[in-house]
């Protein structure tokens, strides 16, 4: 039986010293009594008999330094076994290779040594085009506000298993009456008065998605999502890799992003690039109304994971969305805005704000800017940038969150290494500045990006002065 | 009932539950299943063909296997932390199956992919195999809030040790599941010690069967090295669950005789202290002198058993070893799906 290998006491430990043994040759030894003492210079550890017998040989002195992982150290025979090379390295790997120990040692470093081929290709991610609108739909006003609602109202309606939780969406109707009368309609079973306890609720609302509902987590504001990043990335979003595509978790976590006004650091912060960086999650940041509604719907009845990132600045403004049964976008589809020839500006939620008033501005004085609202965060519509900047040989990027490792620095980098050759300028960022929010009105103005400073980033990509 | 009547009831109960034969061979069974996969792992471990950390059950087998046999199997949900090895055994998922997503191999229960610390199974209820210290705890409220949702009558078991015991989350749990009544045990395996620091070093209060008190739930301290008080304890608050009246505490005192990962040396304590555990209180020994000495087995009996459940093991060892990596392609699957 077995023949006992000098064993590893974590992943990067190669070799230690056999410090000392519990046992002479002889003894009889049952699974759990401790063998001898290892250590290295981290540590010290015990080896056990994994299964009793008799000690017949001890092949390593006590007090042995730089003994190698997997080297015989001693062999110990249980009732009826016998010393033989058929045996040995049996007992060890569970194996019958008649090759011996060689082989074992050899098979137990296998996992470690990089002996795979080049892992494959990521798989490229092709966006759906928007779906053409019926000939003659109705094109209804609505803000931004009323088009989520709705979004959610109708989904609701469609999927009993959808539901919504989180802080003050029942009988409150929303802290921004994003929910309202939802609860009326619904009941409390579906429309959930959360406590002020968001690391619980994310986490739970994670938990009833892995028992197969589809909850929809509104926070108050994203900045208090802090408190849940850890069961939005470690819980949600790495769940269907870590269970090898057995454990779904389809939901979408939801409520206003970036900077609000004059509501100081802690409630004013842009996570866009934060929830982009993440692979298991899908990342939604709307414009209008209508990508407001069409992509909300379309996250709920994701199987993934979505924070979708709205902002409180434009749950007032008014959009057309098309009155229809079921209104869905693509997610992942970036939108043109405006097609142009000499510079492409591409932004998201807010952002596209000042790039619109600022290809306003540019367009008047003759500047022909193509303006693209990305829609989706992740996966990233990047076939439509590059397209674009192959066209114009220019690229500005717009965003209210900070410029490290930001929206327009990934973009800026995808640009670079998919369309180098087409740059006719160095890609620039307009972003929020690098800087805590500021409460005083003046310097609050000063930290966020604004349309003179897009106006004067297509300026200088332009050569125009 | 009131939490402190029955906290002290179990305490001082003069007739202890018993066992059927029956019930100690099931027990027996599935505890040496356990105590001879791990031993098994741990030796892997040590040649190099498990990586990265490796928590074993040892010692603690009692609670799982007490507990899963008052569960319904295959509609009680199960979530647990990292030391999930026996959990996942118990409530019948493949032993080779485990065993090779402790080795990385394709044929592991997470495609290698998840290794020791995420294994999963939507068929046997089993939700993980969590990585971060109490996140299961509000996960497990979640599971117990699908299954009020939808009232379908099952109850969530979320187990953690005495150190998540200490995060936040916890509370935030407690009270949204008493709150609303939610079905769900939080069973606290307390095995004294949080990696290296023991509860006195870690706990303001070491009754953790008490923890609930202020939000209303009850709880009771278990001797979790003796199967039949954690059955008995566990059918008293998965029934009290299962009933509507909520969420209930059950804190086990148990004990785990290896360190708290692999490359632990364990020097927060003494020799003395595991082996007076080891031989006084291990849980698969009482229940093995009681079957001996009611006469119900032979040793001969327990022996062929023994033999039965290193064969498992052995089989398990053999795929988990021989099994191929995952192919380079799995890589970039299961990040989303399609849709």
């Amino acid at each position: 039986m077995p023949q006992i290998l000098m064993p590893a006491l974590s992943p990067t430990m190669e070799e230690g010293k056999l410090s000392k043994w519990l046992v002479k040759i002889g003894d009889t030894v049952s699974p759990g009594d401790v063998l001898a003492e290892i250590e290295t210079d981290k540590a010290t550890m015990e080896v056990e008999a994994v299964d009793g017998g008799t000690v017949k040989e001890l092949m390593i002195e006590e007090g042995t330094e730089g003994v190698k992982v997997n080297t015989p150290i001693a062999l110990v025979l249980g009732e009826g076994e016998e010393v033989g090379e058929g045996n040995r390295p049996a007992a060890q790997t569970g194996s019958s290779d008649p090759e011996g120990q060689s082989a074992v040692a050899e098979a137990a470093t296998v996992p470690a040594e990089a002996k795979s081929s080049p892992a494959a290709e990521a798989p490229k991610f092709t966006a759906q085009n928007d779906p053409d609108l019926p000939e003659g739909v109705e094109m209804v006003e609505m803000t931004v506000r009323q088009a989520l609602n709705e979004a959610m109202a109708e989904e609701l309606r469609r999927d009993k298993d959808v539901f919504i939780m989180g802080e003050e969406v029942a009988q409150y109707q929303g802290a921004y009456k994003i929910t309202q009368n939802l609860l009326e309609e619904f009941g409390p079973e579906r429309v959930v008065d959360t406590p002020i306890t968001e690391h619980g609720f994310a986490g739970l609302a994670v938990g009833a998605a892995f028992a197969g509902l589809k909850p929809i987590v509104e926070f108050m504001t994203w900045n208090f999502a802090m408190q849940a990043i850890d069961q939005i990335i470690n819980s949600a979003a790495k769940q269907l890799y870590m269970s090898g595509g057995q454990v779904k978790a389809p939901m979408v976590f939801r409520g206003p992003n970036g900077p609000a006004a004059r509501v100081g650091a802690q409630h004013s912060q842009d996570f866009s690039a934060w929830y982009s960086h993440v692979p298991g999650l899908t990342v939604i940041a709307p414009y209008s109304a209508a990508d407001a509604k069409g992509l909300l719907k379309s996250a709920i009845r994701s199987p993934n994971p979505v924070v979708f990132l709205e902002n409180e600045v434009l749950y007032g403004s008014t959009g057309l969305v098309p009155k229809m049964d079921d209104f869905l976008l693509p997610i992942g589809k970036a939108r043109i805005a405006r097609k142009g020839a000499d510079v492409t500006i591409v932004s998201f939620s807010m952002g596209m704000r000042y790039a619109t008033q600022a290809t306003e501005k540019l367009v008047a004085a003759g500047v022909d800017v193509e303006l693209i609202d990305l829609r989706t965060l992740r996966p990233m519509d990047s076939d439509t940038v590059i397209e674009s900047v192959k066209k114009t040989g220019r690229l500005v990027t717009v965003e209210e969150g900070w410029p490290q490792g930001g929206i327009g620095a990934e973009l800026s980098a995808r640009v670079m290494e998919q369309a180098f050759d087409y740059l006719d300028a160095p890609v620039m960022r307009v972003a929020g500045k690098d800087v805590p929010m500021p409460y005083a009105a003046n310097l609050e103005k000063l930290a966020l990006p604004n349309v003179d400073e897009v106006v004067a980033a297509v300026n200088a990509v332009t050569y125009r002065s | 009932m009131a939490r402190k009547a029955v906290a002290t009831q179990a305490k001082t109960q003069s007739n202890l539950p018993q066992f059927t034969p029956e019930q100690d061979l099931e027990a027996y069974r599935e505890m040496l299943l356990i105590r001879r996969f791990e031993e098994k792992a741990g030796q892997m471990y040590g040649m190099g063909l498990i990586g990265g950390f490796c928590h074993l059950y040892i010692g603690q087998e009692a609670v799982v296997t007490g507990v899963t046999m008052a569960s319904e199997k295959g509609k009680d949900a199960q979530i647990t932390g990292y030391r999930d090895h026996g959990h996942m055994l118990v409530m019948g998922l493949d032993p080779k199956g485990v065993m090779a997503e402790l080795t990385g191999r394709e044929g592991g229960l997470s495609k290698g992919k998840g290794g020791s610390m995420h294994m999963f199974s939507n068929e046997h209820r089993f939700y993980g195999g969590n990585g971060i210290v109490g996140a299961q705890v509000s996960l497990g409220a979640g599971l117990a809030f699908a299954a009020k949702y939808r009232g379908d009558d099952s109850v969530s078991l979320a187990y953690f040790g005495d150190g998540a015991a200490n995060q936040g989350q916890v509370y935030e749990s407690f009270n949204m599941a008493k709150l609303w009544n939610l079905p769900v045990v939080f069973i606290i395996e307390n095995n004294k010690y949080a990696m290296g620091t023991s509860t006195e070093r870690s706990s303001a209060t070491t009754d953790f069967s008490k923890r609930g008190a202020s939000f209303d739930i009850p709880g009771e301290q278990v001797d979790g090295m003796d199967v039949r008080m954690v059955y008995d304890a566990s059918q008293r608050a998965i029934e009290h669950a299962r009933s509507g009246k909520g969420p209930y505490i059950l804190e086990m005192l148990t004990y785990r005789y290896r360190g708290h990962s692999m490359s632990d040396p364990a020097k927060y304590r003494t020799k003395d202290e595991v082996t007076k555990y080891r031989q006084e209180r291990d849980p698969i020994e009482q229940v093995k002198a009681r079957l001996l000495e009611g006469g119900h087995q032979s040793e001969e009996q327990l022996k062929a058993i023994e033999s039965e459940i290193r064969a498992i093991v052995t089989e398990a060892a053999d795929f988990a070893t021989n099994d191929k990596e995952p192919d380079p392609a799995e890589l970039w699957t299961d990040i989303t799906i399609s849709a």
